[in-house]
Parts: C-alpha cells; structure tokens; sequence
C-alpha cells in the first residue's frame, strides 16, 4: 500500500465530513501591549485561557506582555491568573494554567524605548526556540491610537514586523480607528505602512458575537424572511444600542468623542451593514466585505441634519434606585462641553431594495436599561378586513433580532383576543437562545483571538468600511460642532431627548421601547 | 420543580407536563430535540445528571426509560422535573414495570416534540443493533457508549457489524481532541507521508480500537494497537515519517507530551473528557457522521495485530 499523499493543502487526517475536529491555531505567539488595562484583565486573557481549556490554542503557544511596570514573567503570571480566575468563561483546570503559564513573558519597557523592543525581539526569539512558536507572532494593541505610530514603528525597526518565509506577523487594533476620515485614513497609513493589508486585524467585538453571525444565518439559511426583507413590506429599521452606565472613569477619552463616534461609526453601521446588504456569493472574507462596502456606500445621510438627528446630554437625576451626576459634573469633563452622550441619526439607503425605507440609529449612555437590538419594523396590512375597533391596539408587525443581553429574537404580530368579540392585539413570539446557553456559547473574544491565530478575515472590518463608515457620520459630526450648540439634556434612566423623539414623530412613527 | 406520578398513565403525564411548564414558567418552547435516554435503575442519576448538563447548550426534552424488573404487573411510574431541576430542559422519567419493560417505544411516541429531531441514548449496555430496535427507528440519531458495555471490545466489533448512518458511540467522541491535536500537527511542515503508526492504549476502551482504525483509514500505512493495563485510558499515538516521529503520550490522564522532529518538546492540556462533553458534541450534529460509520466498517479490518 502506498501512504495517502500529505501536502501543505492535503491533510489526510481532515476529512470534510469529520464536522467534529475543530481548527486548532497553529504554533504561535500573542504579544499583548497595554496589559493592564480593563479590556486586556476582564476580556482578553480569560479568553486566551478558554480557548486554551476548549483546546484550541497550539501545544506551545506563548502570551507576551509588554509595559511600563517593573514585572518579572512570575509577577506577570501572577496578574494573568488573577483575571482568569476571576473572569474567565469556563472552569480552572490546573494542568491547562500549568501549561499556558509556562509560555507566559513580560518585557518591561516604554513605547519609545529602543533596548527594550530589542528586548521583545529577543524573547520572540528564545520562544520560537523552547516552545517552537515558529516565527508566528500577533501583537495586539490594546493601547490608545495616539501610541500607535511608535509603536509600529518600533516594531519595523526592530524587525519585528518582518514576515520570513511561511512564519506570518500580524497586528490587531481595536476601535477607535481615528475620530474622523482624515485621522482615520493617517492612522491606517501609520499601520499599514509596517504591516500588509491582510496582516492587520480590527477587531469590532460586536462581530464576534454569537447573536450578529447568527444575523447571517436569520437572514440567508431560510427562506422565511428574505421575500419581506425589502422596501415593499420594510417600513423603517430601528437599530439601539442603550447603555445604562455613564462615562465612569473614561472622561478623557469620551470627551471631545461622543456617542456617535464611540459607538455609531463601528457597531451600529456594521449592524446596519449585515442587515441591509445583499446576500454575499459566499461566506469568504472577500465576498462578505464586498457586500457590506456596497451597501455601506449606498448610505445617504439627510438633506437637513438638524430635522433628521438629535443628540443629547445625561443630566442628573436618578438611575433606577441611585442618584446619578450629569455629563457636565462628572470628573474631567468640561463645564461646557458640547460632547453628545446620546445620538441619534436617519440615514437612507440609495439600493432599490431599501429606497423609502429609514434606518434610524440611537446610542446613548444612561439609558433605560442595557440593551442592543435591531428592530426590523414592518408597514401595516394594506387592507384589513376588519372594523376599525377591532383592530385599534393593533400596531406594527415586527421582527427584532436581540443582540445583547437576553440574545434571541422575537416576532411580534397581531392575534385574536379570545372572547365572542373581534379583537386583535399585538402578541410577541420569543426565540431565545435562554440564560442557560449563554455559558456554553464563547465569548465574542475567544472567536476573534482565535480567527486572528487562524488568520482568518471574514470577522474583521477592512480599512474601506472604516472609512465608508467616517464618510457617512463626518457630515454629522462636523454639523454639530459647527454649530457649537448645547446637546439637550435628557433624564438619566429615560429613553433619550424630546428632539430624539420629536425627529422620529415628524416622520409619523415612533421609537420602539426596548 | 419536581412532580411525581405513581402508577400512572401516558396521558396523565402529558397533560401534569402542560400544567408544571405553566406553574414553572418555563412556558418557552425553545427546545431543539427529544432526547431519549434509556437505562437501568443502577446508572438512571448519573445519566440524567449528564443529559441535564448537556442541555445547557442544547435545550432538549428528555425522556428517560428506566427499565425495571420484567417480573410482575405492568406498571409505569412517572416522574416530571422542570425549572431548577431539569437544567435546561424538562426531563420525563419513565420507569417501567413487567412486560411494559419491553415497550418503552410506545410509552415515548405521544410525548415527543412536534417536529423535532430525535436522538436515542443508551447509557449502558448498548443493543445489539441499535438501528433496528425499535426506539431506534424512531431516531435520527443513535448513542451508544461502547466503553459501558461487559465486554468492551466484542461490544464494539458488534457495532461494527450493525454500523449505520447515524449510530455513533460516545468511544469516538473521547477522541476528538487527540484527532484535532495530530490533525494539527499535519498542518504544519514539513509535509510528508506518514508511512507507519503505532497506538498506545487501555485493553478496556474501544477508543483506542477506533483511533487505530481512523488513521488506518485516512493514512493508508500501517497501523498498530499495543495495549496497556486497564483503566489507563489513552495512552499515546505516534506516526512516523521520514524525518522522524510525530508522538503525542499521555500519561497521567490530564497532560501529554508532544514530541515532533526539529521542534522543541511541548506540554499540552488534555484531560480525559467527560461523558457531558461528549454528549454535547454528539448533540452538536443531527446529521449521520458518515466518517464514523466509514472508520468501523472499513478502518477496523486495517488495523494490523494486536501487541500486548
């Protein structure tokens, strides 16, 4: 017998009806920058540590940390197991911290600091060596963009972004990707200048959440949906993403920011985006960005930006049971900024498919609750065959799609109230993916650590939906700044301003209450 | 909320369902599958235990058939755990009396969910032919357990002879990250054909039987079984190519050794897996896992002498 043929593309022992074997990364190594920050204790490494407990990070892979504290690998681990004993998904096995604890190393050193990137260059070096990470390195920047350009820098000269041979280096950022098109275009120039196009990785969380991919299975895997998924049957998308938090202690990033730029330019457009594109020829990063850069650049904001947003300021008040500060009082924040914590946006988009049809946008802080949904709301039935009586608490059908928390989606629609009378009112049916589930599902995270390990791209935001993205909201940003007008204060623990509410009621409908 | 129905009627159980769904609040009717679960009063909690478990990631109604003493009256006893008590599904225990005992089909048919799938597991001793029991019939999937048969290694050359699409043993699911870990390491170069492999295991788990027969299958070279004492488990796999040995040895049951020409030695996580585990994998798929039923019928007569 001859053995069965093994190639770079031919793994015999992949079969692809084996739908069990899950992708494990190959040999490889995660370099952290910006390891004491919130995202890096309370996401990154735990979910470093449940890809590892789910076995799905190589024999041998190694964490990196670099900073400014004066660590030892030992004092690093220590930091290490602290947030994924607290923070992480899935239970603490011993024998799986042993063996990711023993590729763990911390580089102390500045941004700026050129002995010790030479430093970085030479632990990647020894770990290739002992662990056999094979010249396979990510560097993720949790760090503010104002440090990107010397870090990238750094990495070119100390040859650290240098890919020999079948080894890859990659790059990860994290939003914000500039606060304009102008900034956003230079910071994509800082990194893409040390780093090839497929090499960088921005990560937008809100697309590795179970809930947004299955957007995609909701809409193309059945055949329910797509015939009404269209100007004919649409009246108008709601898309929210209410927090019920304020600005804590990020004050410096947020002010000068705002909710638009936080929150509209990343995930509610790309929600938008996987709502209202057409259906991508396959699931390969290729085609899935093709159609969210065409329907991204189908995006029309309004003739008259004050008639068709509103944007708005928390005041003091009180946020469920506790008495909470307003925008203007919280620590670092200016007496007068004119930085909005609430936005809300119409925008239109040019497609046949969706001409007539608003989606309108709403992000806030100090909400009524946390919530993220999108609501795809529907015209009413052109005749009803009933007296008006009987169908007067009828309202809209509707099919909102949960994003967080309580992910599922619910379908709501009119139904007979029993009684000898007709009666027809609105009833909800739920689709839950239950409390229970959400344990097992992973965290948006773990995905996206591991399609970065796996260089796989469909999940990640390309530099031209960034920028299609700026292009859409910079009209609007510069609009209110321009106009150097005070934001209107709304009520912490309420749905937003009155203009909010007023900009939709001019449109004769209303924001649903999520 | 736990209801208990003595000496009792499909009927009953039906309608006490609807009514401890509504007094629960567990009203949603988010359950995915009906999964069967048939066993013997000794292994009925832990069996439960385990369905209960792996409903966390597949909400599912479960149907429990405990088979008592053939001997005496007919009788079923019933009992409904919802809310708290199910995990994240309901759970119906039925436990059958003389000759019902051999009728435990008809028991489950009115209380399957409308159009959902149906899955059979049987926690012991696996049937003959699972396929053609007749609660077999009714599933789309089949789960036996090999390992908890009397006699291991003749239970799983019956499942051989009886494979069918569809009917799969939890044995191949303990394996599956020992398959993803070589399927890896293949991944990588240098890429050459394996031209022999050698698998290291416990006389007493069909498991090692069908990894041997699963690299058999995909690697077309030589494969050969060396057994290890009892109650050690897997043990290790190692695949030699012209550049040297890919080995991967577990020893203690929760960490193994991987050893690759021109690499350095590496230590990787991987604990035995539990029957939770693989019974959320097993539950992952509705669809026949063809390879499997292509690993017993034509992997199985690959695999070179036995060594002890």
């Amino acid at each position: 017998m001859s053995p069965t043929r093994v190639s770079a593309s031919e793994n015999p022992l992949r079969d692809d009806r084996d739908r069990r074997l899950p992708r494990i990364a190959g040999p490889s190594s995660l370099v952290m920058f910006g390891v004491t920050g919130d995202l890096a204790r309370k996401k990154l490494m735990p979910a470093i540590y449940d890809l590892a407990n789910r076995g799905l990070l190589p024999p041998g892979f190694s964490l990196v940390g670099y900073g400014r504290r004066e660590w030892s690998d030992a004092d690093f681990a220590e930091q290490v197991k602290a947030s994924v004993s607290r923070y992480a998904r899935t239970p603490f096995r011993t024998e799986v911290w042993d063996q990711l604890a023993a590729g763990l190393r911390f580089v102390t050193g500045n941004f700026d600091d050129d002995a010790a990137f030479d430093r970085l260059a030479e632990v990647l070096r020894e770990l290739d060596e002992s662990r056999g990470t094979a010249g396979n390195h990510a560097f993720y920047l949790s760090i503010p963009p104002s440090a990107f350009p010397v870090v990238t820098k750094q990495l070119a000269r100390s040859g650290l972004s240098r890919q020999d041979g079948d080894s890859w280096r990659r790059v990860v950022i994290e939003k914000p990707f500039g606060h304009n098109l102008e900034t956003a275009r230079e910071l994509n120039e800082v990194v893409e200048s040390v780093f090839p196009p497929d090499s960088v990785f921005r990560i937008d969380h809100y697309l590795g959440k179970e809930t947004v991919q299955n957007l995609l299975a909701l809409r193309f895997a059945n055949q329910l949906w797509e015939p009404i998924w269209n100007a004919h049957y649409v009246d108008h998308v709601q898309i929210t993403m209410a927090e019920d938090i304020g600005i804590g202690g990020r004050a410096g990033y947020y002010d000068g920011i705002g909710a638009a730029r936080d929150v509209i330019q990343n995930h509610l457009l790309q929600l938008l985006a996987l709502t209202a594109m057409e259906e991508p020829i396959s699931f390969d990063a290729k085609d899935l960005r093709a159609e969210k850069e065409k329907v991204l650049s189908a995006v029309r904001p309004p003739a008259d930006l004050d008639q068709a947003a509103a944007r708005g300021q928390y005041s003091r008040g009180y946020q469920g049971n506790e008495a909470v500060a307003g925008f203007l009082e919280e620590d670092g924040i200016a007496p007068d900024s004119i930085t909005e914590t609430f936005a809300a946006l119409r925008l239109d988009i040019d497609t046949r498919r969706w001409a007539g049809v608003p989606f309108y946008l709403r992000a806030g802080k100090r909400l009524g609750r946390r919530v993220t949904e999108i609501a795809v709301v529907f015209k009413r039935a052109p005749f009803l065959p009933f007296d008006n009586t009987a169908t007067g608490e009828l309202g809209q059908n509707a099919i909102v799609i949960r994003v967080q928390p309580d992910e599922g989606v619910t379908i709501r629609f009119g139904s007979k109230v029993p009684g000898t009378a007709m009666e027809v009112r609105d009833v909800n049916m739920d689709f839950s993916y239950g409390e229970s589930f959400t344990e097992s599902s992973p965290e948006a995270y773990e995905r996206l650590i591991l399609d970065v390990l796996l260089g796989d791209p469909p999940l990640f935001p390309r530099h031209e939906e960034v920028e299609l993205s700026w292009k859409i909201l910079d009209p609007f940003t510069k609009h209110w700044e321009s106009s150097g007008k005070q934001p209107e204060a709304y009520y912490p623990g309420q749905w937003g301003p009155t203009s909010a509410h007023d900009m939709l009621a001019r449109d004769g409908r209303s924001w649903r209450v999520p | 909320m736990i209801v208990d129905l003595p000496n009792t009627t499909t009927n009953e159980v039906s309608k006490r369902l609807v009514v401890a769904r509504g007094e629960s609040g567990a009203v949603a009717l988010g359950r995915v599958l009906t999964l069967i679960l048939v066993t013997d009063e000794d292994g009925a909690n832990d069996a439960i235990g385990t369905a209960n478990d792996a409903s966390r990631e597949h909400p599912s109604r479960v149907l429990v058939i405990v088979r008592g003493s053939t001997d005496g009256d007919s009788r079923l006893d019933a009992q409904i755990r919802v809310g708290g008590d199910a995990g994240a599904s309901e759970v119906i225990v039925l436990r059958l009396f003389g000759e019902l005992a051999n009728h435990g089909s008809a028991l489950v048919t009115p209380l399957l969910l409308p159009d959902a799938p149906v899955v059979v597991w049987w926690a012991g001793e696996p049937p003959a032919d699972p396929a053609s029991e007749r609660i077999g019939t009714m599933a789309t999937r089949r789960i036996v357990d090999t390992a908890k048969a009397t006699d291991p290694a003749e239970a799983l050359r019956q499942l051989s002879r009886v494979a069918a699409p569809g009917t799969t043993d939890l044995s191949w699911s303990r394996l599956t990250r020992w398959r993803a870990l070589l399927a890896a390491a293949l991944d990588q170069p240098p890429y050459e054909e394996v031209t022999s492999a050698v698998v290291r295991g416990a006389s007493d788990k069909p498991s090692v039987e069908l990894m041997a027969a699963w690299l058999a299958l995909a690697l077309n070279c030589p494969v050969t079984v060396e057994h290890t004492e009892p109650g050690t488990g897997m043990v290790g796999v190692s695949l030699t190519r012209a550049s040297g040995e890919i080995s991967i040895v577990r020893e203690d049951g929760t960490v193994a050794t991987m050893t690759q020409p021109g690499q350095p030695v590496r230590r990787v996580a991987l604990h035995r897996r539990s029957d939770v585990e693989c019974l959320t994998e097993e539950l992952r798929r509705l669809d026949p896992d063809e390879l499997f039923t292509d690993v017993l019928t034509k992997g199985m007569p690959l695999v070179q002498g036995v060594s002890a």
